[in-house]
């Protein structure tokens, strides 16, 4: 069927569409390989042009170099573990288990799965810094201890670790959680029908079946937490030392080396690569995810007693991710001096007045920031709204080239694409460096998996048949995607706008690369004013960054449930 | 002292004097043609590296006193922003009118690059000191503080409270210090190569060994040491330090015995300014004795201005010790002083 389909629409006349198709082909190919070809030239490059693997030796040799590579590892290897570790069982708690307000849990997932890492690291900050940390200051008022004592310290490789493990455990969640949901649930009732038991069901059935998704949780842990950016920007200068990302950045201030900075780039690069082809050998060909997609079929275990520490043990996850950080970030914003006084006088709306009314970058930021994100989410919508149907209907010859070009940004981690975009666009014949136009290019660019990963699934579950209907009985093509797909695909295209539009309003690592005084976005004015210690600023901006965040979701929600999650860096 | 105090910064500038400048331009009167064409242009944008609620504030005072002339600030750290102009004139891009950095040097760099244009107004030629201008007219001094050490008087005895440099490598501060980055700030590269000068590299191995927490910029560490994150602060800006002790932060200046860095952070227009008027007149403006008060009234900072009154309460400029200024030779050996202080601190 699907064969004699592409016969049809692609084989037999020329078709108008082709040369439309070749050219957009051309175009992703151009926005991907002309970065990361000049990452490559100026990674083997020295100043003078001449050919060198000199970069690459100081890499490798280079004390100062050789140490951010370890603690990179070192911290995303204890987060994908963490991470396994606490999201695994809490996907099972609450996707197969009878525990209380599994729902509430799972909104407080979804909410640290939007916060930007920057931010919540910021939170953190606030929280857990050494002496002055809320936490801390609690915990000597409450037992009575000197002010030597204390419970956290965020300036540590720990609190590195602890404050991205945060915001990185929802794609472990979301994969397993995934994963769970699709396990057909005949195969536990065969198992509880031969006689085993709810827990040793859960053991021999249940958790075999999820392992790859589990597994491919864990390594989408790890790329993400070795290519943050702004949690060790905030948290590993202060307490003395460099990941890669910050490393990168660092090259870029004085004295600029550009050509270390590239090479650098590229074991980030290799290692991402490398696990995404893991991945993906592990989950095959559906490397997305439907959240919440068929439930109810399966049986929940009862937990009895047991139900409620396992509430506590979720509550503790989601507490430390989501509810303190943000009280901590309301009690900023509404706090009149650097430390919080405990009174009605020590709160105001100071922070507020010097945000919208003083700071004369915030207009600038809001309007860059949502101007780029709009047009982020609506040609990036449009673009792998394209490119998804016509490469699930193979409607083209090289319809999977595209596919492939769509995909591939997922392979670059945001920094390293800020690096070949610098490159890329501040030399003859483009230069766009100073525009906003290199920022559109930064977001579209790492957002397209994200949308065209959504649309695959979505055009995987409309069948060839109803078009090809329509048609028989005389319309068009356009008129048969008018009529019969765009009524079908229309929750899809909200998600995938909305998860774009929300993906480029918090990006940070690579814009961090591209900004310039009048392209700046909030979130790099968020990262800025933390350098200025002005830590309310930070706290109103990352506020209206979340309320704006989530007002998104909810006009989403109000739409039939369809949504699903990208799952990748 | 008084000889040493500022003279190098005049030194500095009859170095460069003799190389190939023309003298300086006679000063330009404010003129209602140029606030005419200042208005047109309706926008300055005025990089520096000062506190940004005072560089605001500042750029409140400038809108209201000429409507229609809008100041668009972008603060960041003093090597930050050296690193970004760069950055973006490499890409052709002039988006900065006015600049402002806390490291002298940036402006030897600047004027011999040919990125400054000579510009005096009236008052600068008039109420600073020759010695605290470019004889050429490029840049002059616009604001200046001093890199003291910052106690938190709640957490630090009287008695305790160290005196000196060489006190802070007590192994009772161990833990306790917070300092400045000179990779970020210019205030603190300005500091630190003062330091490194007086004392030596082997004081900065010392202090390696106290574990001080590290900022990135010269404003945190008084506000570091305010809110009780560490006992004492080092390599910061005296004025935050003075804005904190005035809203009641328990903080405490003590000028160390070794002498305490001074830094001049001197302001100038762009060559390739977009707003060339509307840079012209903030500068006039910036330079005003109105503008240099409200610097000193409500920001803290030190001022060269002949007219200027110091504010009640805090120890004046003439009865401190100062460490000598030198902008060329931090011009020289920025990369070292780098490079150095990554290797011995770790970051």
């Amino acid at each position: 069927m699907n064969g004699a389909a592409t016969q049809a629409f692609g084989g037999r006349r020329f078709d108008p569409s082709t040369p439309v198709f070749a050219l957009l082909a051309l175009l992703l190919a151009a926005l991907i390989f002309l970065p990361m070809g000049w990452l490559a030239v100026f990674s083997l490059t020295d100043r003078a042009g001449h050919l060198t693997l000199d970069h690459f030796a100081q890499l490798l040799s280079d004390d100062d170099m050789v140490r951010p590579l370890a603690v990179t590892m070192i911290v995303a290897t204890s987060v994908a573990l963490l991470c396994t570790l606490v999201a695994a069982p809490m996907a099972w708690l609450i996707a197969r288990t009878d525990m209380p307000l599994a729902r509430p849990v799972r909104l407080l997932v979804m909410a640290s799965f939007v916060t930007p890492p920057f931010l919540g690291a910021v939170a953190w900050e606030i929280l857990a810094a050494p002496n002055s940390g809320l936490i801390n200051q609690l915990y000597r008022l409450a037992f009575d201890l000197g002010r030597e004592s204390r419970l956290v310290d965020i300036y540590t490789l720990l609190g590195l670790i602890l404050a991205i493990a945060n915001y990185t455990f929802p794609y472990v969640f979301i994969l397993v959680a995934n994963g769970l949901d699709r396990i057909p649930a005949d195969m536990e009732d065969a198992s509880s029908i031969l006689g085993a038991s709810r827990w040793r069901t859960a053991a021999r059935i249940t958790i075999p079946l999820v392992l790859p998704a589990i597994l491919a949780g864990t390594l989408i842990a790890f790329l993400q937490a070795m290519n943050n950016f702004g949690s060790p920007a905030i948290i590993a200068l202060p307490a003395g030392f460099h990941t890669m990302t910050t490393k990168i950045w660092s090259m870029f201030q004085y004295p600029p080396q550009p050509g270390l900075a590239a090479a650098a780039a590229v074991p980030l690069l290799v290692i991402t690569i490398m696990l995404l082809r893991t991945q993906h050998a592990m989950l095959g060909r559906r490397g997305y995810a439907v959240v919440g997609g068929k439930g109810g079929q399966s049986r929940l275990v009862r937990l009895g007693w047991l139900r409620w520490p396992a509430l506590g043990f979720c509550m503790l996850v989601v507490g430390g991710a989501v509810i303190l950080p943000y009280a901590a970030l309301v009690l900023t914003a509404f706090a009149k001096t650097l430390t919080i006084t405990w009174s009605p006088a020590g709160f105001g709306l100071d922070n507020f007045r010097f945000v919208f009314f003083e700071f004369s970058s915030t207009p600038l930021a809001l309007k860059n920031t949502f101007m780029l994100g709009f047009a982020a989410a609506t040609v990036g919508t449009v673009v792998t709204l394209v490119i998804a149907y016509v490469v699930s209907r193979r409607a083209v010859p090289g319809h999977g080239l595209l596919g492939f070009l769509a995909t591939a940004p997922i392979a670059i981690p945001g920094i390293v694409f800020g690096v070949g975009l610098f490159f890329a666009y501040t030399h003859p014949p483009l230069v766009i460096y100073g525009t906003l136009a290199i920022m559109f290019i930064a977001f579209l660019t790492t957002e397209l998996p994200i949308g065209f990963q959504q649309f695959q699934a979505a055009f995987r579950g409309i069948h060839i048949e109803l078009e090809e209907a329509s048609r028989i009985l005389g319309a068009s093509r356009l008129r048969a995607l008018k009529d019969v797909i765009a009524p079908l695909i229309v929750t899809a295209v909200v998600s995938t706008w909305c998860f774009i539009f929300i993906a480029a309003i918090r990006e940070l690592s690579a814009a961090v690369l591209l900004y310039t005084a009048n392209t700046k976005v909030l979130s790099v004015v968020i990262y800025d004013l933390n350098e200025n210690g002005e830590l309310g600023s930070i706290a109103v901006l990352g506020l209206l960054l979340l309320v704006v965040t989530f007002a998104i979701i909810a006009l989403a929600y109000r739409l039939p449930r369809a949504q699903s999650i990208p799952t990748s860096a | 002292m008084r000889a040493i105090r500022l003279g190098a910064m005049a030194l500095a500038i009859t170095v460069i004097a003799s190389t190939a400048f023309a003298a300086a331009p006679p000063p330009s009167p404010l003129t209602p043609e140029l606030i005419a064409a200042a208005r047109k242009e309706g926008t300055v944008n005025f990089y520096t590296a000062m506190d940004l609620p005072l560089a605001e504030a500042l750029a409140r005072t400038f809108e209201a006193k000429y409507p229609g002339v809008k100041v668009q600030v972008e603060r960041n750290g003093s090597e930050r922003l050296f690193q970004r102009l760069g950055q973006e004139y490499q890409a052709k891009l002039h988006i900065c009118d006015v600049v402002n950095s806390s490291d002298a040097a940036h402006f030897v760099r600047w004027k011999l690059d040919g990125w400054l244009v000579p510009y005096e107004t009236p008052e600068i030629a008039t109420q600073f000191e020759p010695r605290h201008r470019d004889p050429d007219g490029y840049f002059a001094a616009w604001r200046n503080t001093l890199s003291a050490i910052y106690v938190n008087t709640k957490l630090v005895s009287e008695a305790d409270t160290p005196k000196s440099f060489k006190d802070l490598l007590d192994p009772k501060w161990s833990g306790k210090l917070a300092k400045g980055h000179p990779s970020y700030s210019g205030v603190v590269m300005t500091a630190t190569h003062q330091i490194m000068t007086a004392l030596g590299w082997s004081y900065f191995e010392a202090l390696a060994k106290q574990k001080p927490m590290q900022l990135q910029s010269a404003l945190d560490p008084p506000r570091k040491v305010a809110v009780g994150e560490r006992d004492v602060g080092v390599e910061g800006t005296e004025y935050l330090a003075f804005t904190l002790i005035e809203k009641g932060n328990p903080l405490k200046i003590v000028y160390p015995t070794e002498g305490t860095p001074m830094v001049t952070s001197p302001a100038g227009i762009m060559a390739q300014a977009k707003n060339p008027n509307a840079a012209r007149l903030f500068y006039h403006h910036i330079h005003t004795l109105e503008a240099q008060q409200l610097l000193v009234e409500q920001g803290g900072l030190r001022s060269v201005h002949k007219q200027i009154k110091e504010r009640q309460g805090r120890t004046p400029l003439s009865e401190i010790k100062l460490l000598p200024e030198d902008p060329v030779a931090v011009e020289r050996d920025t990369e070292m002083v780098k490079r150095r202080y990554r290797q011995i601190f770790g970051t």
